[in-house]
């Protein structure tokens, strides 16, 4: 019956809830549905990464080159817009997808036919791509005022009271729940992560399927790409330094299991918003922002612990119950 | 027990089928016809070619000759999908399936019915579901999660599944293995209610009472060759292993007067939360205690409990008359207590390390010098009991991963001698291993008794546990049921006690 | 074999000599490479071949091999900690805290390597105690680390760190021989004779390739696990000791990334990053071949983030280039 009821992402929600209703008590400002949507807003990047980067995790691999890819298409298309101001945003949208498609099959390839190890492959191809965003760009940084409106516009224009930049997470978000839970590909996920063995015998691919998460992750970082450069109207070298390590964060702790197999959308989405309210929230409690980077790992470490010790097997039971004594002993 | 209709012609017929790996012929010219309606059983030692076979049937691997003929006209299975096209499931030695699934996700993953949308039709999927468990007689909901359900009802799952392809062919590899007599006896139902509907059953087991009792033909293979088909009721228990190991094997164990000394290890009031209560008995120098019980009696757990592993369990452990702690297997070796699990390739091999570093390991202390290895004590000691042993192997200094199962057990065996136990736990010590090793063992085994080594023997081999035991505690959910010398020692008794039916007849006055 | 002969067979202890199982070793195709990379930059620049050039190249890789050694033990045992970077942080920004109530060179050292020993026994305790994939405790670790330096320092660095205490990264032992450079070679050799001369080593391997068989014949993993967490802990805090002595300050963001670096010279040294094999030699040469293709790189003023390439596509490389090679071979042979 409990299963109907999922308890990980119930406490998480509530976790939230709780730590809304502090800083309300003090600032009642932080929870005014423009505020709220503000911070939507801002974590939307995260959340879009954090479904990505849970695909991969599932499958039992990981993608440390999310960050490079989004620095690199974001890096890519900021160029094409400076070169091509003409370009429609939709053209745009879909060579950020596909670039970053690109790098994620890149991924893809190596881990599914050479079958290198995903951490090894990702640390490479991360640094590889922050090094051809210094070699595309020479170094140079493009600022707003090379971009077109209609590029840096397009994220932050506003449909029924939210930017559109929280629309595409949204949208993003309800994709990837009918995907997981109704398509083959988001079933298959779940069973490659979770038996291996037992999907091969049941006509799963687990390289395909691994190679696919990697497109997935890689198509959501091209399109976060573009998002994020427009958004703050600025490309250079290291955009969203460091980022890979937020959104594994963020699916951590959504109580995404780094063993594969064990995880939700609702968990991940849940891991970045948390993330997202602690950094909203800091300057508002009148914390330094310095703070923030201490919480979220240690908000890691509390979760990696509780999700371990609600998942912990409970053994066999074989003892019936102690009231039976010892049966027909002669 | 069942009347034969002339053959009809095959559902499946592989002929001439070679499959070669790097350095071994797994599969040479061999061939296999399967009937509907009809179990064929595929017999042979390990390494004989049953499992490559399994994995030709279901498109994982392909053959590097032969033909595989489906009613007759050949077919290519490029992939594990095209294999399930042309009807073949397989339900395989562990539980196949996923955890994190429900019950009819995990029936209809790879094959579930699409809504106009492409997605999953979860109604129709929960409802046909519904119809297959019912079918079978299943306990449990199609809602339910897989990991909610025990190993038995896991196997009823992966039968559904079966029906539910549609299959003409079901590959039912090892599927007693994990189950307790009373879910063995329901599986035997369901292979007749699968028989009833004209599928064809490859059965393999290593189990001769179950062949003969469920199987309408053979096929036997010996070290990746073709040996010999036929009916089951043309052949004999005899026969039949002599085919398969390529001699008569008596199945005589060793002779062996006991020399029972004076009490080596008591123990006392073990306790553990939910796996065993009040288990103390005591064994005696050069005696072979056996360990009776049914799957899941709590044999093996209670014996990792006095290796030092399972933890939160309570209890007095004695040697020689004092008592020792013990909350490690390091503890256990250091006061002479070592353990032979029975999962070999987990918990017994270190695969990835050579031979005489599998030997060595624990006895690390005797062969080093202030902590810092020589190697030539090492391979000295290694050498010492490879040879006792008489193991088979290239070199000392190759992967013991390349070694078959039955070597595999010696160098498990080897590394628990070496460091000159007072008593030795064997768990499940011949399972899965080839009649020729199984033999060697018992000698072994004997013999080490016979030198003053203390054996702990858990088996659930009737023959083996009577053969091998000078006494025999039987457990029964997780309690000791009875203790049985001389006399006692019966199939009978220990069955009965094992399951918990009540003295019959004999026993009770008149 | 169908015969049960009961006479005992010879096993041969080994059946490849020394010599060829040397030369079929990934540390013979690592030194080529090594080799190679050192024969292209001395045609490359006229300034490569400088005694002095050469000596300051090396503080390319010294303080991280440090690291790396250790780390090195701790990927075969099966685990890994991503926390490193973040622990010099840390320690160094301990240091300067301390400097601030005066602390001289000795305590200065003393308080680095302390600290460096708590983080490792803080990530032990979350592995071995309570049983967390280390993976994931270490990310989280690495964020609260060096978090915990954001919080002390902000914008701000702490500096004017002693003279005496500026030996240890800058200073020399004889002629370009620095004293960094010691301290690898006495660190190599000390996790080299741990690695492959000791029981501990022995463990490591077994536990790697198989932890529950490991803890199944009588090696107490935890305890093993727990000190290999230390071991990267305090050589965290030797780098961190030499890293703030060279820089001669400390900030927060201090060896940033370098986790990954470590990881890096660590994987092309050619242990298995999913644990059970791998040789402190390997890691030596690794070493100084991301050394010198930083320092051939740098030559040629190539930028800093370029180099980055290189050192992604050898990490890439050096493990594709053999399995495709294999995989050809394999089809041809068909």
């Amino acid at each position: 019956m409990s299963r109907f009821i999922p308890v990980r992402e119930t406490i998480l929600a509530a976790a939230i809830l709780v730590l809304m209703f502090l800083i309300a008590s003090r600032f009642p400002g932080f929870v005014a549905p423009s505020n709220l949507a503000n911070v939507f807003n801002d974590t939307s990047p995260l959340i879009i990464l954090a479904l990505g980067q849970m695909v991969v995790i599932l499958t039992r691999c990981i993608d440390l080159s999310v960050a490079a890819n989004l620095a690199l298409t974001g890096m890519a298309v900021a160029m094409i817009n400076v070169a091509m101001p003409g370009l429609p945003i939709p053209v745009i949208i879909a060579i950020a997808i596909l670039t970053g498609s690109f790098m994620g099959a890149i991924n893809g390839i190596l881990v599914w036919k050479l079958a290198i190890p995903p951490i090894v492959v990702t640390l490479g191809t991360m640094t590889i791509f922050r090094g051809i965003i210094f070699l595309i760009s020479d170094g140079k940084w493009v600022n707003s005022h090379e971009m077109s409106p209609a590029f840096t516009g397009f994220p932050r224009a506003e449909l029924l009271g939210l930017p559109v930049l929280s629309w595409i997470a949204v949208a993003t978000v309800l994709i990837f729940a009918v995907m997981m839970s109704r398509t083959p590909l988001g079933r298959s996920i779940f069973a490659v992560g979770g038996n291996p063995h037992a999907a091969v015998y049941t006509g799963i691919n687990v390289g395909k399927t691994q190679f696919l998460a990697f497109v997935i992750s890689g198509a959501l970082a091209g399109l976060t790409g573009y998002l994020w450069v427009a958004r703050y109207a600025v490309a250079y070298v290291d955009i969203a330094g460091g980022f890979e390590l937020e959104v594994v964060a963020a699916c951590v702790i959504g109580g995404i299991s780094i063993a594969g197999g064990i995880g939700s959308v609702g968990g991940a989405v849940l891991g970045a918003i948390f993330l997202g309210v602690v950094k909203n929230a800091l300057p508002v409690v009148n914390i330094s922002p310095f703070w923030q980077l201490a919480i979220s790992g240690s908000a890691i470490l509390i979760a990696v612990a509780f999700n371990a010790r609600a998942g912990r097997t409970k053994g066999r039971i074989i003892l019936k119950s102690a009231e039976k004594p010892v049966g027909a002993t002669p | 027990m069942t009347t034969l209709s002339a053959p009809s012609s095959p559902v499946v017929s592989m002929d001439m089928i070679t499959k070669t790996f790097p350095g071994v012929k797994a599969l040479d010219e061999v061939k296999l016809d399967l009937f509907p309606g009809q179990v064929t059983a595929l017999v042979g030692e390990n390494g004989a070619g049953k499992s490559t076979t399994v994995k030709i049937l279901t498109g994982i691997y392909h053959p590097d000759g032969g033909t595989v003929r489906i009613d007759g006209d050949p077919a290519v299975f490029a992939s594990p999908n095209d294999a399930a096209d042309a009807g073949i499931t397989a339900i395989h030695q562990e539980t196949v399936l996923f955890d994190e699934l429900s019950v009819a996700e995990n029936i209809y993953i790879g094959h579930a019915p699409r809504t106009r949308f492409g997605l999953i039709d979860t109604a129709k999927i929960h409802r046909a579901a519904t119809d297959l468990l019912d079918e079978i007689g299943a306990p449990f909901s199609s809602h339910t999660q897989l990991r909610d359900l025990g190993i038995a009802n896991k196997h009823l799952v992966a039968i559904a599944r079966a029906l539910s392809v549609d299959a003409r062919v079901v590959i039912m590899d090892e599927p007693t293995a994990a189950l307790s007599h009373k879910e063995i006896e329901e599986l035997y139902d369901l292979v007749e209610t699968l028989k009833s509907q004209g599928k064809a059953i490859l059965f393999i087991s290593h189990k001769f009472d179950e062949i003969f009792r469920i199987a309408d033909r053979y096929t036997v293979f010996r070290d990746g060759a073709f040996v010999g088909d036929g009916l089951i009721s043309d052949i004999d228990e005899d026969a039949l292993v002599k085919m398969m190991v390529g001699r008569a094997v008596d199945h005589i164990f060793p002779d062996r007067d006991p020399v029972v000394g004076e009490d080596v290890l008591q123990v006392v009031g073990y306790d553990h939360p939910t796996e065993f209560a009040d288990i103390g008995f005591s064994l005696k120098r050069g005696e072979i205690l056996g360990f009776y019980g049914l799957v899941g009696a709590g044999r093996s757990e209670f014996m990792q409990a006095l290796f030092g592993i399972t933890k939160p369990s309570k209890g007095v452990t004695k040697m020689n008359g004092e008592i020792r702690t013990i909350r490690s297997p390091a503890d256990a070796v250091k006061n002479g207590i070592v353990y032979v699990p029975e999962d070999r390739g987990k918990q017994g091999a270190i695969i990835g390390l050579p031979i005489f570093q599998n030997i060595t390991l624990p006895s690390l202390r005797r062969t080093s010098n202030h902590g810092f290895l020589r190697l030539a004590e090492e391979f000295k000691l290694a050498r010492d009991y490879a040879e006792r042993l008489d193991l088979r192997a290239a070199s000392l200094d190759q992967d013991v991963g390349n070694l078959s199962g039955g070597n595999q057990q010696k160098v498990v065996i080897a590394k628990w001698l070496a460091t000159r136990p007072q008593v030795i736990i064997l768990d499940e010590p011949t399972k899965g291993i080839d009649i020729g090793s199984k033999a060697a063992v018992h000698e072994f085994m004997a013999e080490l008794a016979v030198q003053g080594l203390s054996v702990i023997m858990v088996s659930s081999e009737i023959p083996e546990v009577i053969g091998m035991s000078d006494r025999v505690i039987v457990m029964r959910d997780g309690r000791i049921a009875a203790e049985l010398a001389g006399d006692e020692l019966s199939p009978e008794t220990l069955v009965r006690h094992a399951a918990g039916i009540t003295m019959s007849a004999e026993s009770v006055p008149a | 074999m169908t015969d049960t002969g009961l006479q005992t067979r010879f096993v041969p202890d080994r059946l490849h000599s020394r010599a060829y199982r040397t030369l079929r070793s990934w540390e013979a195709l690592l030194l080529v490479v090594a080799i190679a990379i050192f024969v292209v930059n001395s045609f490359a620049s006229p300034y490569f071949l400088s005694a002095w050039n050469l000596s300051d190249a090396t503080f390319n890789f010294t303080e991280k091999a440090m690291i790396a050694f250790a780390m090195a033990l701790l990927i075969i045992s099966g685990e890994i900690d991503l926390s490193v970077a973040s622990i010099i942080a840390l320690a160094s920004t301990a240091m300067g805290l301390a400097l601030q109530y005066g602390a001289g060179t000795p305590e200065l050292v003393l308080i680095g390597l302390t600290v460096g020993l708590l983080c490792g026994a803080f990530n032990a305790v979350f592995v071995t105690i309570l049983g967390l994939p280390s993976i994931v405790v270490t990310i989280g670790t690495m964020s609260l680390f060096r978090g915990i330096s954001y919080i002390i320092l902000g914008d701000d660095a702490f500096r004017g760190y002693p003279a005496s205490f500026s030996w240890f990264g800058q200073g020399y032992i004889y002629w370009v021989f620095t004293v960094e450079m010691l301290l690898f070679v006495i660190i190599a050799i000390v996790y080299g004779v741990l690695l492959h001369k000791t029981n501990f080593g022995r463990a490591v391997y077994a536990i790697g390739n198989n932890p529950t068989g490991a803890l199944f014949s009588g090696i107490r993993v935890q305890r093993v696990k727990f000190i290999l967490f230390l071991l990267t802990g305090l050589m965290s805090g030797v780098a961190a000791v030499c890293l703030t002595s060279r820089l001669g300050s400390t900030r927060p963001s201090i060896a940033t990334g370098m986790e990954l670096e470590v990881v890096t010279m660590v994987v092309l040294g050619g242990v298995n990053i999913l644990g059970g094999s791998g040789s402190i030699p390997g890691v030596v040469i690794a070493a100084f071949v991301m050394g010198l293709v930083t320092f051939g790189l740098g030559l040629l003023n190539v930028p800093g983030i370029v180099m980055s390439i290189f050192i992604g596509l050898l990490l890439i490389g050096v493990i594709a280039l053999p399995r495709l090679w294999g995989m050809m071979a394999a089809r041809r042979g068909r």
